[in-house]
């Protein structure tokens, strides 16, 4: 079914998308013009086809549905991800899948600053570069990066892993490079698969938590 | 021994009697007086900040300072017994379909399951659905005991997001925001490793016996333009049914209430400096922020400055202890109160004993271990609380049961409740929410300047006359 948003609001989208979707397999959103908060919330196995921008928090909180964003996308889109899938056809703006815990999210084009901030458990596949401190305080989760990583990636990262094809400009804190196991190979196979990308698993380097920073007064024999 | 003299007749300290006042040779720096010693003989000895529990020690300008105008010739009081003075409390009236309706202005603050034990959370629940006020899940996210012993549930959206999940948004009756906190505006959470048990790390995705570090920042929004748009989000998953309040640190409260209005918040809460934490340096529990007094008094001004009074409701936080405490921040403007460390003492908290079989054991020793002793005790973040509030230790945390911990918060609520409504009826009050800045004169300058109400005895507003914000 189609909705337009010339005629209806962001909110009867929403209300619409949290109701019953008894038969509802795919729900085309016509002229977003860059709203925010488009099909948020949502909690069905269903399709929905963003047919251009969208605006902040896309897709945000998704659970089992699958969303496409035929254009570019606000900052927090897919923030707080449960499952399902979302992809963004275009450019990301900051904050990509912050929070997500789990599902997968895939921007084909580049993802702005603190794409993956405090990820929880999702996988992100980002076709392009990502900005800044992308990746700080991850928790869980995997993230690709088939172009180059801005300042500071994995700031902080507890037990999240980044997979990189291009240039890191610089590691956060805690943040290391590690050699790629065939586990990591397996990983990073299957997610560009998911994403329908092609790259080969060797262009890639494994990034990750050294660790030093979970108990970071140690040195002091625990007295705060 | 007799104090020897010198030939002028003064005291001589070197003969070991105590001298009044004490020789130079005896005497404390006041600037480096024994506790900056200790502190500096610590911060070299270890090379970290400490790091404490509670709230800022240090005396400041407080709701003590105040004192209400009972009623006279000049007022009717009501009769403390028979008259019927009201304390409902309605939250949320903004946006939300469905507000918060309290039957008295006390909420329970957020606190979190990792901060407090399950049963603890379990207790605050169970008090709150008795007396009929909300509780507040904290960060690391909404365990199943405390949803299902509350009967109204705030759950809050911290930068963490640990264990923030839409299915618990749905289960909510309001989602509060938190920007900040009274003890450390600015700053993020933290929770030592003795308290990240296996159920707290798998709650908020994390290894267990870890550190574990909070965001300050949210991360999905930076300021409040975007928080506007959040909000938003917040109330579209919700459906626009259940409020959305904005909690923030008291610092600069007169503009930050303003941004939070503007961002659409249903209702405000301003937690003053000494509200508590469980675990903050102790530098910022003690020296960012303002008094909770100083606080109200801004908020107030600002939503009476935007004419929204009426449609945005502001709880205020931090260092709230008796029902006379309640009764001042409902006078300053406050629509209701929220309160934390002052539940955690009466469930036990500072207790020298507890309850095991019905029979007090004491706790003295245990307090002794970790260094303080009750009444003193700020041990939150040890995770070894001497009376099973703020653990996770699976021995400790029986040392209170939820149904002890339920009956005493009950009973402390409403005792507060009591004393409120006595007080209005005092001053000619119906309904607590009557109460108003007219009926308060403050004791101290400082108290008068910042809640901008008349020195005693006096029609002196030190800083100006109300609405003349010092910000």
């Amino acid at each position: 079914m189609r909705f337009d948003l010339r005629s209806k609001s962001v909110r009867e989208l929403n209300q619409f998308l949290h109701g019953p979707l008894t038969g509802v397999e795919e729900v085309i959103v016509e002229n977003p013009d860059g709203a925010h908060n488009l099909a948020v919330g949502l909690d069905a196995p269903v399709h929905i086809e963003i047919a251009g921008h969208a605006g902040y928090y896309a897709a945000g909180m998704n659970q089992q549905a699958s969303v496409t964003v035929r254009g570019n996308a606000g900052p927090g889109v897919a923030e707080n991800l449960m499952s399902g899938r979302v992809e963004v056809c275009g450019f990301a703006s900051g904050g990509a899948g912050a929070s997500a815990h789990g599902g997968l999210l895939v921007i084909r084009g580049d993802a702005g600053l603190r794409c993956g901030i405090s990820l929880k458990g999702a996988d992100i596949v980002v076709g392009g570069d990502v900005g800044s401190f992308s990746a700080f305080m991850a928790q869980a989760g995997r993230m690709v990066v088939c172009g180059d990583a801005g300042e500071g990636l994995g700031d902080s990262l507890y037990e999240a892993v980044i997979y990189v094809r291009g240039r890191v400009r610089s590691l956060g804190a805690d943040a290391r490079i590690e050699p790629m196991t065939d586990a990591d190979h397996q990983a990073v196979r299957e997610l560009l698969e998911a994403a329908g990308l092609t790259h080969a698993s060797q262009e890639f380097k494994r990034v990750a938590s050294a660790r030093t920073l979970y108990h970071w007064n140690a040195d002091a024999n625990q007295t705060y | 021994m007799p104090t020897r003299r010198t030939e002028e007749g003064f005291p001589d300290a070197a003969d070991g009697s105590v001298a009044q006042p004490p020789s130079p040779a005896f005497e404390e720096s006041a600037t480096f007086d024994s506790r900056v010693i200790h502190y500096i003989q610590r911060a070299a000895a270890t090379g970290l900040y400490e790091i404490r529990g509670m709230g800022a020690k240090r005396h400041l300008p407080h709701f003590d300072d105040l004192v209400f105008l009972g009623a006279s010739l000049s007022r009717y009081p009501l009769e403390g017994y028979r008259e019927k003075c009201s304390s409902k409390t309605t939250l949320g009236t903004r946006f939300a379909k469905r507000p918060i309706e309290l039957a008295l202005p006390i909420t329970i603050a957020g606190m979190s399951f990792g901060a407090l034990s399950a049963n603890v959370k379990e207790a605050l629940g169970r008090a709150a659905s008795e007396i009929g006020t909300s509780t507040t899940t904290g960060d690391g996210g909404m365990t199943p005991e405390e949803r299902r012993s509350s009967k109204m549930l705030v759950y809050q959206c911290l930068p963490s997001r640990y264990g923030f999940k839409p299915d618990d948004v749905r289960k909510a009756d309001a989602i509060e925001v938190v920007i900040g906190q009274g003890a450390k505006p600015g700053g993020g959470g933290m929770l030592l490793g003795q308290k990240v048990s296996a159920r707290v790390a798998d709650m908020r995705t994390l290894p267990a016996g870890i550190d574990q570090r909070s965001a300050s920042r949210h991360p999905d929004w930076t300021g409040p333009d975007d928080l506007t748009i959040k909000i938003k989000e917040l109330r579209e998953i919700t459906d626009w049914q259940i409020p959305i309040y904005v909690k923030i640190g008291a610092t600069r409260v007169f503009h930050d209430v303003k941004l939070a209005v503007h961002a659409g918040a249903d209702v405000i809460v301003v937690d003053g400096m000494q509200g508590g934490t469980a675990a903050t340096q102790w530098a910022f529990i003690e020296h960012v922020g303002i008094p909770t007094l100083a606080a109200v008094r801004q908020a107030v001004e600002a939503l009476e400055e935007m004419n929204k009074k009426e449609d945005v409701q502001l709880i205020v936080s931090g260092g709230i202890r008796t029902g006379a405490d309640v009764a001042k921040a409902l006078a300053l403007g406050a629509d209701a109160v929220s309160i934390g460390q002052g539940i955690l003492i009466a469930l036990g908290c500072n207790a020298s004993s507890y309850l095991q079989h019905g029979r007090p054991v004491s706790a003295v020793a245990d307090y002794h271990d970790l260094g303080t002793a009750p009444g003193a005790c700020h041990h939150c973040h040890t995770g070894r609380c001497p009376v099973g509030v703020t653990t996770q230790d699976p021995v400790l945390e029986q040392r209170l049961t939820p149904e002890v911990g339920a009956r005493r918060v009950r009973n402390y609520l409403r005792t507060l409740n009591l004393e409120l409504t006595m007080i209005a009826r005092a001053c000619g009050k119906q309904d607590v929410h009557h109460l108003e800045r007219e009926d308060l004169v403050a004791l101290t300058i400082e108290a008068a300047a910042m809640a901008n109400v008349p020195l005693a005895g006096t029609s002196w507003i030190p800083g100006g006359a109300p609405n003349s914000p010092a910000r």
